[in-house]
């Protein structure tokens, strides 16, 4: 069978990393660091441990040496918490790692210098050795990314940067647009391009998606983790936000004074930038950014003077190459506003950090009848005005606002219980589908209206 | 139109979705020459609904309308006729995501069922996927297999009649994914990490008791899956409302005094945009719980085979 190696750049990348990353590269994950080198040629889902050096050493498996003494208490009576059930000092453990002494070693040694240890009933004595093997024992494991991988990664460690969408409500946002291979996806999103990754992945490369964008251009950090083939990007269109009402009263045009010059096409610097100040508005970021990089340019013109005229070359050519990267970039503009045009998408995704309203109330025009759409928030309030705002516009049905509550569990031989913990909130989703949208006034409203009988039992609830 | 590719316009042959108006509606095989009851008259296929396009509206013979929808794997789970109990999409979704599914995925599945989750499956893995689905009860298989065909989508299953337990899913070392649904999933998890690929894959068994789950990831890791995760998602839905709040009449401390404190005699400093002054109510808009929600589905567990 084909197993899948790993592959330096392309099939692997460490997404806290900058994309496209070399194996040499040192990498830096919580208290660890190692290098790559040594995972190229594994299998996914290989298990390394860390050497002292930083390199990545396949595990072996091992049989766990800790039960030969099978010794444990019944209870916790006699367990005191005095601080000094450990003889093992600070020290002394970091005196045990700088001799190079394996976390596993350092672990049954932390056990044998327990007091307490034998004390501890058996689950207990579990737990002790999870928590210590956990702290001191240096292991990872490589896995493939996918929507799975990411979404529960960024949730878990960098909220922020996706508006806090949980990963079941990622889960409920492709499954409700029906996000399949061979549609025509409008999206727009402000999650490190993790939702237009995810929605690469469930297209597999047939069909198309037009993603819009707020500021300079659109963000796609998330997006480069996937590891997708070159070929899922062909079909892959941007429009800006900004020329969205253009394009629809018909004053839309691509004139080059209108677009960035000088901006790095949907990946590296920009990206980077503006995820780090995600404060502010993306517009700003990428502004402050050209100039900065058209005096480069500039500046080239005024070089020595023996170099004058190879300079003056070099500058007409780099004239000349910003003119066709300009003119390219005018004619992606301009097939993605002929794809818009055609107001015949499939569906519409939205999870941005903007007011919802606005954003559907245009886009959805682009939207053909009988298609769903849904909408990520992450507060309840926006949609709410969301939803009001439609139903007056008419045009869809089946509008439907919902959260989704998700609660994991620890199974074990008679000592099942949901986990302790769980999370409080993934955001909020409002879902619908289109329908041919009848000028003149709209007698959907009246049909589907709240009833008004309701309204005034609710009215006189005692609250 | 197909489950798996949208058209435009409404064919002979079709299954489209008559929809109602808030949450009712039903799907129709659309046909020439036949007509369909709705509660707001008669709907007539030929002249009604072939040749117009999806999404329309259509008054039926007593003057009320409806709309015609192009069916998803959506609205088929909330229109199917049921055999057995369901899988809804929000478990669906999850399910979807975990199992990592994506055109060109092979599935493995057990019991078909109704084929709610099955459609589901089919969407996502297409058009270079396949599902393998496993069904031990006769005419529910047929009846699988005949919806699958009048759906458009029978190049993308395969629906085999014989007990998952027993004798597997019939095929190994191809599935990236295998799903089980069934009253002693434990004794399927040997047939179903044959069914994988070598390389290894994703599995998940949905029971609604604890005590399967329990049974089911004990053979889980005596089989030697890693990664196991048992969750359980449940979905609430808001009713959006425009709610009249009274404001209590607590008297006045001074004359022309009255300053500080909620008051409905200083409607600007509220928060409502719409403060009705002279009832005394504010009004604002709310997503309301329901009365009644779904409490619990079955709970869902996860994990990964291992390479070795």
């Amino acid at each position: 069978t084909a197993r899948k190696l790993l592959q330096p750049s392309r099939e692997w990348q460490n997404p806290w990393a900058q994309p496209g990353l070399f194996p040499w590269q040192k990498i830096i994950f919580e208290k660890q660091w190692f290098y790559l080198d040594n995972a190229i040629g594994h299998i996914y889902g290989t298990t390394f441990e860390v050497t002292n050096g930083g390199n990545l050493q396949p595990k072996q498996e091992v049989e766990e040496t800790t039960t030969e003494t099978k010794e444990a208490g019944t209870d916790n009576r006699n367990i005191v918490d005095d601080g000094k059930s450990q003889k093992l000092t600070h020290d002394d453990i970091k005196a045990l790692k700088d001799k190079g002494i394996k976390g596993q070693e350092i672990v049954q040694q932390l056990i044998e210098n327990s007091t307490t240890f034998r004390d501890k009933t058996e689950f207990a004595q579990d737990k002790y050795i999870k928590k210590k093997k956990k702290k001191y024992e240096a292991i990872i494991t490589i896995v493939k990314p996918s929507t799975r991988i990411l979404s529960t990664m960024y949730y878990a460690r960098e909220p922020g940067k996706i508006n806090h969408l949980r990963y079941d409500t990622l889960a409920q946002m492709l499954t409700l647009g029906n996000i399949h291979a061979g549609t025509k996806m409008i999206v727009m999103e402000t999650c490190a391009g993790l939702v237009l990754g995810a929605v690469m992945e469930r297209m597999g490369g047939y069909g198309s998606i037009i993603q819009m964008y707020p500021g300079g251009g659109p963000v796609r950090a998330a997006t480069s983790c996937f590891g997708f083939p070159k070929a899922f990007f062909d079909n892959l269109h941007e429009f800006p936000l900004s020329k969205v009402q253009s394009l629809l009263c018909g004053t839309f045009s691509a004139e080059p004074e209108e677009i960035p010059l000088l901006e790095e096409e949907s990946n590296g610097l920009s990206e980077e930038k503006q995820q780090e100040t995600e404060e502010e508005p993306a517009a700003e970021t990428t502004m402050e950014m050209n100039p900065a990089e058209e005096q480069d340019t500039m500046d080239i013109g005024a070089e020595e003077v023996e170099f004058k005229e190879n300079k003056e070359k070099e500058n007409k050519e780099n004239v000349r190459e910003k003119q066709i990267k300009q003119w390219e970039r005018r004619k992606k503009l301009k097939e993605a506003a002929a794809l818009l045009r055609e107001k015949d998408a499939d569906g519409l995704i939205v999870a941005s950090k903007f007011h919802p309203t606005p954003l559907l109330l245009s886009l959805l025009e682009f939207v053909a009848p009988s298609r769903p759409f849904v909408v990520y928030c992450q507060y309840k309030e926006p949609l709410l005005d969301c939803y009001t705002k439609l139903r007056e516009r008419g045009g869809v049905i089946n509008l439907k606002l919902s959260e989704s509550w998700l609660r994991n569990y620890q199974v074990l031989p008679d000592r099942s219980h949901p986990k302790l913990t769980m999370s409080g909130g993934g955001g909020y989703l409002l879902s619908g589908i289109t329908v041919i949208l009848e000028q003149g006034r709209n007698p959907e409203v009246l049909k589907v209206e709240e009833p008004s009988s309701k309204r005034c039992k609710l009215q006189d609830l005692p609250c | 139109m197909s489950f798996v590719e949208y058209g435009d316009t409404i064919k002979d042959g079709d299954t489209a979705i008559v929809f109602l108006g808030h949450e009712s509606m039903f799907p129709v095989k659309v046909q020439h020459g036949t007509v369909t009851q709705t509660k707001y008259g008669v709907i007539r296929h030929s002249t009604d609904l072939i040749g117009k396009k999806y999404g329309s509206k259509v008054t039926c013979s007593k003057g009320g309308w409806v709309f015609i929808l192009h069916p998803t794997p959506e609205l088929w789970t909330m229109n199917l006729p049921h055999r057995t109990q369901i899988l809804y999409s929000t478990d669906i979704s999850i399910i979807t995501m975990m199992l990592e599914l994506k055109p060109g995925s092979i599935v493995c599945e057990s019991g078909t069922g109704s084929g709610s989750l099955s459609h589901a499956l089919i969407r996502t893995v297409a058009p270079t996927g396949h599902l393998y689905t496993v069904e031990f009860h006769q005419q529910r298989a047929e009846k699988a297999r005949e919806e699958f065909r009048e759906h458009g989508v029978e190049h993308l299953v395969t629906v085999t009649n014989q007990d998952v337990c027993k004798n597997g899913f019939g095929v190994s070392n191809i599935a990236d994914a295998v799903f089980l649904d069934i009253p002693s999933p434990w004794e399927a998890i040997g047939h179903a990490k044959s069914a994988l690929k070598a390389e290894g894959g994703r599995i998940c068994s949905f029971s609604p008791c604890i005590e399967q789950v329990q049974r089911t990831c004990l053979a889980m890791e005596e089989y030697g899956f890693t990664e196991i995760n048992t969750l359980e998602i449940l979905l609430r839905v808001y009713n959006v409302r425009t709610i009249s709040l009274q404001i209590p009449d607590l008297g006045k401390a001074a004359e022309d005094n009255s300053s500080s404190g909620f008051d409905s005699s200083n409607p600007s400093q509220q928060s409502s945009p719409c403060a009705n002054l002279q009832q005394g109510t504010v009004q604002f808009k709310s997503g309301v719980p329901l009365r009644e929600v779904v409490g619990h589905t079955g709970y869902l567990t996860f994990a990964t085979k291992s390479l070795v």
